[in-house]
């Protein structure tokens, strides 16, 4: 076989084929799904020397283990993210971030975990050749859509590489992935449902992430915010980024891959520039919220674009 | 016609069409949600229209809030023809292992399941909207001595195919999925077909379905009959 693949020794914890997603899909019930973190999705292409909307790996907590069968092959791994590159002749080189790689056949990449962070991404020169639904390869694990059928990556699947006429090396960036302390939000559509003191807890004290969190939603434990109208709504749509409180008080953000319609009240919205940040954050961690206003919001999404857009022009 | 827009975060348009739940208001979102869809407006990345809602999200670095509002506004809507909406037969069986909480029904509804059963099939629904899981159709209305809360405890899982209803509506669960409806039966009938790209869902917003009681060993057969 000509074509390069890798062989999933370790598949990880919960490892997925991602790009940037499918849109205009809402209305059967399907979201936007593609990379959590868009800025580290774009950035791991972008090294390898690939369009951005090619298909990357992404991974959360415990990456994959991998080995190449094949020709000489460009990877760039992104995010905070602790990795070792292991060659054939066994020796072993310790990964850093935002540099491309050269792996040859039998070489191994063993992407051990992400660190105070969540998700990571690793792209190869070319792309992975996967299957495309509704003009993404992003796997969506609830509808079954997307490459590998809508599985997540498993133990012993063989994950084949595009060939690439550019195969790009030496490539690399200085970039640290900066922590969010406060998450800035807008007001939902539903805050006059919650007391004056549910709405003071929401903006005053700390909240903490649940386990209970995956591409579907990120749920929150702390003070309860209570609801003095109605714990339930007429179901209607959901957006990334969209803050539900359920009856028993405690608020979830929808994620990535959402279900579309949903019926709890919304006390708020995570602003655009904040949302790769907000995936980020682990099990465990505290997080506040701040309140912005739409003209704020769309202030600091252009910075976050353009400072998105300064990164990429670093890469040549 | 749509009676107040606002905004929903900052990359969304949150349209309410007003506060009941009912045909005339639905209808009125679903033809503003097809003309939105057709005049492929530059900027809209997706359509989520629901009973009474219609939310349309966009990205941020090609408009905003308030340029789409005002297209949104001034937008002219040309009528859709409703006769193209399809009217859907759906078989189910209703047997004991398939009807999870049938019993429980009786109890809550004081109906037996005959009366419960002739009730339902007896009715044609309207499809109001499809979502939460990929072509999931929320149907109404059912008749007044069905109506029944969720399930105190939701399901962790309820099978692909379950029928169940709730309040004034039924659904179908197109795939496993947690929920807390009241499951009368099972559909062998495949309600979303990935591989039909263009065309997955089987039911749409406007259209109609009516439900036909099959047996065991019908329902077993039935996808090697076609």
């Amino acid at each position: 076989m000509s074509e390069s693949n890798f062989k999933v020794l370790r598949a990880g914890i919960n490892t997925t084929y991602q790009d940037l997603g499918r849109k205009n899909l809402y209305h059967i019930g399907i979201p936007f799904s593609g990379a959590m973190d868009n800025r580290n999705y774009l950035i791991a292409n972008s090294l390898v020397g690939n369009e951005k909307k090619t298909p990357v790996i992404e991974f959360a907590y415990q990456g994959p283990l991998l080995k190449l069968k094949g020709t000489k092959t460009s990877i760039a791994v992104t995010g905070d993210v602790i990795f070792n590159i292991l060659r054939k002749d066994s020796q072993q080189e310790k990964g850093i971030c935002y540099q491309t790689y050269s792996l040859e056949d039998g070489d191994q990449i063993d992407i051990l975990t992400t660190n105070k962070s969540v998700y990571g991404y690793l792209a190869v020169s070319g792309g992975y050749n996967v299957e495309f639904f509704w003009d993404s390869c992003s796997t969506n694990t609830k509808a079954k859509i997307g490459a590998n059928n809508g599985e997540k990556i498993n133990n012993g699947d063989l994950i084949f590489v595009q060939k690439s006429e550019n195969n790009v090396s030496n490539r690399k960036i200085n970039y640290v992935n900066s922590k969010i302390e406060k998450l800035r939000i807008l007001k939902g559509t539903n805050y006059n449902y919650f007391s004056e003191e549910g709405k003071k807890n929401f903006f005053n004290e700390t909240f903490n992430v649940s386990k209970l969190s995956d591409r579907m939603g990120m749920r929150l434990e702390g003070p309860k915010i209570e609801n003095i109208v109605d714990s339930n709504i007429k179901s209607e749509g959901l957006i990334k980024g969209v803050i539900q409180v359920p009856a028993d008080g405690n608020p979830i953000i929808m994620l990535s891959d959402h279900g579309t319609i949903g019926g709890y009240p919304k006390i708020g919205a995570v602003i655009s520039a904040d949302y790769d940040k907000l995936v980020q954050l682990t099990l465990g961690s505290k997080i506040k919220f701040k309140e912005v206003d739409l003209f704020e919001a769309e202030n600091l999404f252009n910075l976050y674009n353009l400072e998105t857009k300064n990164i990429l022009d670093q890469i040549t | 016609m749509i009676k107040n827009i606002s905004n929903l975060g900052d990359s969304a348009l949150y349209c309410d069409f007003g506060k009941e739940v009912n045909k005339e208001i639905n209808s009125n979102v679903i033809n503003y949600f097809k003309n939105i869809k057709e005049k492929n407006i530059n900027g809209i990345t997706n359509l989520a229209p629901s009973y009474n809602k219609l939310i349309i999200t966009f990205d941020l670095s090609l408009t905003n809030f308030n340029k789409l509002k005002e297209e949104i506004k001034n937008i002219k809507l040309k009528a859709f023809d409703t006769k193209k909406n399809k009217i859907i037969k759906i078989p189910i069986c209703c047997d004991k292992e398939f009807a999870l909480d049938m019993e429980k029904l009786e109890t809550k509804l004081k109906n037996s399941i005959e009366e419960i059963q002739a009730n339902f099939f007896a009715r044609e629904y309207y499809c109001y909207m499809t979502g939460f899981i990929a072509g999931m159709p929320f149907l109404g209305d059912i008749d007044k001595k069905l109506r029944a809360k969720r399930l105190e405890t939701p399901r962790v899982r309820v099978p692909k195919g379950s029928v169940g209803i709730t309040e004034q509506f039924c659904n179908i669960y197109t795939f496993e999925s947690p929920g807390g409806w009241n499951i009368i039966g099972n559909t062998p009938i495949n309600i979303f077909d990935k591989s039909n790209t263009s065309n997955p869902a089987l039911i749409n917003p406007g259209d109609t379905v009516s439900f036909f009681k099959i047996n065991k060993k019908e329902y077993e057969n039935w996808n090697e009959r076609k």
